[in-house]
């Protein structure tokens, strides 16, 4: 394993996510795809598309979750209203500006108004480009939301067939759920390491190694997290007096890489989060014997995050996985932190916040743009937090 | 036909002008609150749902009243009070970026839940989360439902991302009405389900929707005798709301085609608030919703300048009829499930883009407006990419404006009036290089 000049195992990991995490033009990606002639890549947005289709097919999954903090936005500007968020008007940007060029196809999940009118224009900005609305159940029986999700993977399957020339088989698809087991699993473990000691994994540090699975072939991504766990768990790093927090409502826009870093400089360990859900969406592994489009829905009906964009049946269950989350990971708050603009995590809030209320415990709400760039605020706000947890919190 | 002067209870100084449907429409309107807010002592039970994907033959066969949380914060918004029902939201934890509709019905709650006839509208006894084409919806009930702890039934509408309805979509929603909604709607009244009742409501659907289409469309016609949003909004409402499948439906939407028709032939332009308009100076079909805290000051901005709106998208909100679709009482519960697929806000953007280029073709409009709500992304997301394309495929000017549903805040009505100038300047201009050219 490599370490850098100063000792550190993890920092030569990190300096490779954050390369990628700043490449806007996806060269990791354009080379995955110039190394082989025939091989296509599918770009996904937030928040869940089943990967083991794309990568059955022989494809690259490439996650688009906007354009970060570093891209100047000027086409993008002119597609959308002031007070539309600003992931799709980056995400414009990247279309158009040619960072995309290579992308054979975009998926557009379910999980708000405003990504599920980007996948409408994107058929007409970009017409050669297959382009798909990927909708999701909001019934989760069987028989019924179980049934046309096997329907609508099965369709999915079929134009991917088609985009790469001949039909994905039951047997690629199994492998690849195989594959992806791996992937959650290996996310799960650094998850879990970070609960346990947040000061041996930073959440800039998660952050940066998950992210990367988003532009990595899966082996690849399984293979860094594989290292980064080894090497975070080796390196000795001292503990702050920090508070433990969960960090919600960051599933669609993604805050600024410094916003995290300034919740950790400012005394709170984020110890769990809603950021990328897609590396787990899937709570479990899913069954990669029989048949693997049923073996999908089962996943995503029964064992999958919950989240805003998802309809809870149950009351009784509303934002209680919030509070798991929190005795799970055994945080002392939960930080709500939404990007401005958002439907679901905005609406969704005020539900949350009273299930934590209800569950004495403490919170504190902010909103972002994934190009915001004064901190200091935030840094105040959480660090008070931070504060009257650690001098007025029970224990 | 006649037109009558009635005086308003909130501008007494002025007079309004109103036709007779009007007038009979605001009858039903009164007659529905009413039996609304008699619940308790009648022992009606009653189903909130929205506009889009409202299924008023099915919660009929049940015996239940119909509340849609959208038309209340409508009519909050027409007596300005929804301005205080959202700060009354926002102070109780809503974020100022959401839905006014639902900070005006959730503030609404807090200060009293009053009926525009006064009286204190009755908790739900179910809430029938017709899910359909706006994400909004979901969280919407979710927040009534903590409020409420009453029954929450989930109906979802997939979208029509591909421009199609497909046959697992027909499946997925049939199978939802049978083994999800009907079984709770019979468990929640205590009736059991007709099939044969659902038919009889979607056979008299039907003839209020004739008749809808032929009032809508009778705006192709030069000069229109309807507007087809502001006065368009009244036409909607009892079919949007919670007439259709009735015999009031079909009488009004009779009475109301025989006034329009009147009109035509009489060569009269629409009634306005301050009675019959002008000359018809401009024809201009608009996409989105319109601002409701400033209802009539809006629409007097058009027909101060004789301009005339001949088709909008948001009368098709909660159905569209105009391109053949009907219930159809041979395939009830298909038919429910057709028709919440089809509603325009269901509709991909390119479908949508089709719709209003069509528009402006069939009604031989000058161009496009679009009124951008501020608050609703189901609407406003990708509105700039359609004015483009629209204008691109008509060669007729586009123009742009914003405003809001029922937050006042958002209404600024020198900044529209300057826009809506200018927008009026440039088909001038275009018709005049139009002539040069020939």
């Amino acid at each position: 394993m490599a370490t850098s000049l100063n000792g550190s195992r993890t920092a030569p990991l990190i300096e490779r996510a954050h390369a990628l995490f700043e490449d806007l033009s996806f060269a990791a990606a354009r080379q995955w795809k110039a190394a082989e002639p025939g091989r296509k890549v599918i770009g996904y947005m937030p928040i869940y598309v089943p990967r083991e289709i794309i990568h059955a097919g022989g494809m690259l999954p490439l996650g688009i979750v906007g354009g970060g903090d570093q891209l100047e936005v000027i086409h993008g500007d002119a597609y959308y209203q002031s007070y539309i968020c600003r992931i799709p008007r980056s995400t414009v940007e990247l279309g158009l500006s040619g960072r995309l060029d290579f992308v054979d196809g975009m998926l557009f999940p379910s999980i708000c108004d405003v990504i599920r009118n980007l996948s409408g224009m994107w058929k007409l900005m970009f017409p050669n480009v297959y382009s798909r609305y990927f909708d999701v159940p909001q019934n989760y029986r069987d028989t019924i939301g179980g049934n046309y999700y096997i329907n609508e993977l099965a369709e999915l399957r079929e134009d991917l067939g088609r985009i790469r020339g001949r039909p994905i088989t039951d047997a690629e698809l199994c492998r690849s759920i195989e594959v992806y087991n791996e992937n959650r699993r290996l996310v799960r473990e650094l998850y879990r390491l970070r609960a346990e000691r947040p000061w041996q994994a930073p959440a800039a540090e998660v952050y940066l190694i998950v992210r990367a699975g988003l532009v990595l072939p899966v082996e690849e991504h399984s293979a860094m997290l594989r290292e980064y766990i080894a090497a975070a768990r080796a390196d000795e790093r001292p503990m702050r007096d920090n508070c433990r927090i969960v960090l919600t409502g960051a599933f669609c826009e993604q805050p600024p890489l410094n916003l995290i870093k300034s919740l950790e400089l400012s005394g709170c360990y984020v110890v769990d989060d809603d950021l990328l859900l897609v590396t787990r969406w899937l709570t479990g592994d899913v069954c990669a014997e029989g048949d693997p489009l049923k073996n999908l829905s089962d996943a995503f009906l029964h064992h999958s995050e919950s989240t805003a964009a998802k309809y809870e049946p149950s009351q009784k269950e509303k934002g209680q996985h919030l509070v798991r989350a929190v005795k799970r990971s055994a945080a002392e708050g939960v930080i709500f932190a939404c990007p401005s603009f958002c439907d679901p995590a905005l609406l969704e809030r005020p539900m949350l916040q009273h299930v934590l209320k209800d569950a004495g415990i403490p919170y504190i709400a902010f909103k972002y743009a994934e190009n915001s760039g004064q901190m200091q605020p935030i840094r105040e706000q959480a660090g008070t937090f931070a504060d009257s947890i650690k001098l007025w919190s029970g224990a | 036909m006649t037109t009558t002067k009635i005086v308003t209870s909130r501008a007494p100084a002025k007079q309004v002008a109103k036709d007779a449907s009007m007038l009979k429409q605001k009858a039903m309107m009164a007659a529905h609150y009413d039996r609304l807010t008699s619940a308790p002592e009648t022992g009606a039970k009653v189903a909130a749902t929205f506009v889009p994907g409202n299924l008023n033959e099915l919660i009929m066969c049940f015996d239940l009243l119909n509340n849609l949380p959208e038309v209340n914060a409508i009519q909050n918004g027409l007596r300005r009070t929804s301005g205080s029902f959202v700060l009354e939201a926002e102070k109780i934890g809503h974020s100022e970026d959401v839905c006014t509709y639902v900070k005006s019905d959730i503030g609404m709650m807090s200060k009293g839940n009053l009926a525009p006839n006064g009286k204190k509208f009755p908790n739900p006894d179910v809430l029938l989360l017709s899910y359909t084409g706006c994400f909004t919806f979901m969280k919407w009930f979710e927040l009534l439902r903590e409020q409420y702890q009453c029954e929450t039934i989930m109906l979802h509408t997939p979208y029509m991302g591909d421009g199609k309805i497909t046959r697992n979509m027909i499946d997925y929603m049939v199978k939802q009405l049978k083994e999800e909604v009907i079984p709770t709607l019979e468990r929640v009244s205590g009736i059991k389900f007709d099939i044969d009742r659902l038919r009889e409501y979607l056979k008299k659907s039907t003839q209020a929707e004739d008749d809808l289409v032929r009032v809508l469309q009778s705006a192709k016609a030069k000069p229109a005798p309807i507007d087809a949003y502001f006065g368009g909004i009244y036409y909607i409402g009892p079919i949007f709301g919670a007439f259709r499948g009735t015999q009031d439906a079909i009488d009004y939407y009779r009475f109301l085609r025989e006034e329009v028709e009147e009109r035509q032939a009489n060569g009269l332009g629409p009634v306005t608030p301050d009675g019959d308009m002008g000359k018809e100076k401009y024809r201009l079909v608009v996409e989105g919703p319109p601002n409701y805290t400033n209802f009539r000051q809006f629409w007097k901005m058009f027909y101060d300048e004789g301009a005339v709106v001949v088709a909008s998208s948001y009368t098709k909100v909660g159905g569209v009829y105009d391109f053949g679709f009907r219930h159809d009482p041979d395939k009830p519960l298909e038919t429910l499930a057709e028709y919440c697929l089809g509603v325009y806000t269901n509709r991909s953007l390119p479908m949508r883009i089709d719709m209003l280029t069509n528009y402006i073709k069939e009604y031989d409009a000058d161009g496009l407006l679009i009124n951008s709500i501020k608050s609703c992304n189901s609407f406003s997301a990708g509105q700039l990419l359609m004015m483009r394309e629209v204008e691109k495929r008509t060669g007729k000017p586009a123009a742009f404006i914003e405003s809001d549903l029922v937050d006042p805040r958002y209404f600024s009505a020198a900044n529209i009036k300057n826009r809506l100038d200018s927008y009026f300047q440039m088909i001038e201009q275009k018709r005049a290089g139009a002539s040069a050219a020939a």
